[in-house]
């Protein structure tokens, strides 16, 4: 069994307006060293297999088809054995 | 004259479902049926009509789990035989994660939501969507949405204006396109797109919610009277 944990984010060369707010709010609070905010999301699931290249290979089919649009986002995907 | 039938289709969460079937039904007097996401069949409709609102919660992204129900296949299909798909709102950003049509439907700009009347300047009036009206036309029709920022790549973009399939643009009350008149960070202002074949339009603003003056506007009747006189090949009667 592995743990899934992918995250999701509107691919670089899209304005990330969420971001940007965020950063406006650091920046008025006095973290002037931060910058480059991005928002995205974080979904975690269990694979059921001991196969560590088949978990992969399912969870980024999952991606393409479901958990992220190619349009807009990029998708990471970490395993961990559990 | 033949008849026909619209199909309107209901998720979870769909809440323009009624306007939809109102405006068809009672405003221009046409047979409509409901037909709930969980159904395998378009009971013969002609004009498939996919909704706003917020089906599935708009959970993971807007439309992207509606688009794996099982009316959706038989909603694909239908498209891809040619026939006419309407997505409104929902409906449209619904249409672009099937892939149905191109590009997708970003957060605002704002990041509010926007809920006003808008001004929308007919770009592409030889579709089956808008033969009512005449290219250039202004319309008074409303947007109610916190996604509807169109986006997509550049290569993308030069095809949909090189090939008219821009059917709706905002523009102000005189017609101009400003960023002032962009509800939302729509790129080129988009409002609407056509797919490459004709027979399948997206569209942020509502016309079903504008079809007839006591609502303020009957300016988005155009959009079903002329699906109307595509189908039918007859100029329905307006009052």
């Amino acid at each position: 069994m592995f743990k899934a944990i992918i995250t999701v984010k509107l691919r670089p060369s899209i304005l990330d307006p969420e971001g940007k707010a965020i950063e406006h709010a650091l920046q008025s609070l006095d973290f002037r060293q931060l910058s480059g905010v991005r928002v995205g999301k974080e979904i975690e699931l269990t694979v059921d297999t001991t196969d560590r290249s088949e978990a992969g290979d399912m969870v980024d089919a999952a991606c393409r088809k479901l958990l992220a649009n190619p349009v807009m986002e990029d998708y990471t995907i970490e395993l961990q054995e559990l | 004259m033949a008849g026909m039938k619209f199909g309107v289709v209901v998720f979870p969460g769909s809440n323009c479902d009624h306007d939809a079937y109102h405006a068809v039904k009672h405003v221009l007097g046409e047979n409509v049926d409901f037909l709930w996401h969980k159904e395998h069949d378009l009971r013969g409709v002609d004009v498939v009509i996919l909704p706003g609102g917020f089906s599935y919660g708009d959970y993971l992204r807007c439309g992207a789990i509606s688009q794996f129900s099982a009316i959706m296949k038989e909603v694909i299909r239908h498209a891809e035989r040619g026939g006419h798909v309407i997505g409104i709102c929902n409906g449209f950003q619904i249409l672009a994660e099937t892939g149905l049509l191109p590009g997708a439907l970003l957060r605002n700009r704002s990041l509010k939501f926007v809920c006003k009347s808008v001004h929308l300047r007919v770009e592409n009036a030889e579709t089956a969507f808008t033969r009512r009206y005449t290219q250039g036309d202004v319309l008074h029709i409303p947007v109610a949405h916190g996604e509807g920022n169109f986006y997509t790549d550049s290569e993308t973009l030069r095809e949909l204006e090189e090939n008219g399939q821009v059917v709706f643009r905002y523009v102000d009350a005189d017609g101009a396109v400003t960023r002032e008149a962009n509800p939302n960070g729509s790129l080129n202002n988009i409002a609407g797109i056509i797919n490459r074949h004709g027979n399948v339009l997206g569209m942020m603003p509502h016309p079903e919610r504008a079809v007839e003056n006591l609502l303020g506007s009957a300016d988005g009747l155009g959009v079903f009277a002329s699906l109307v006189e595509t189908i039918t090949g007859s100029v329905p009667v307006l009052s």
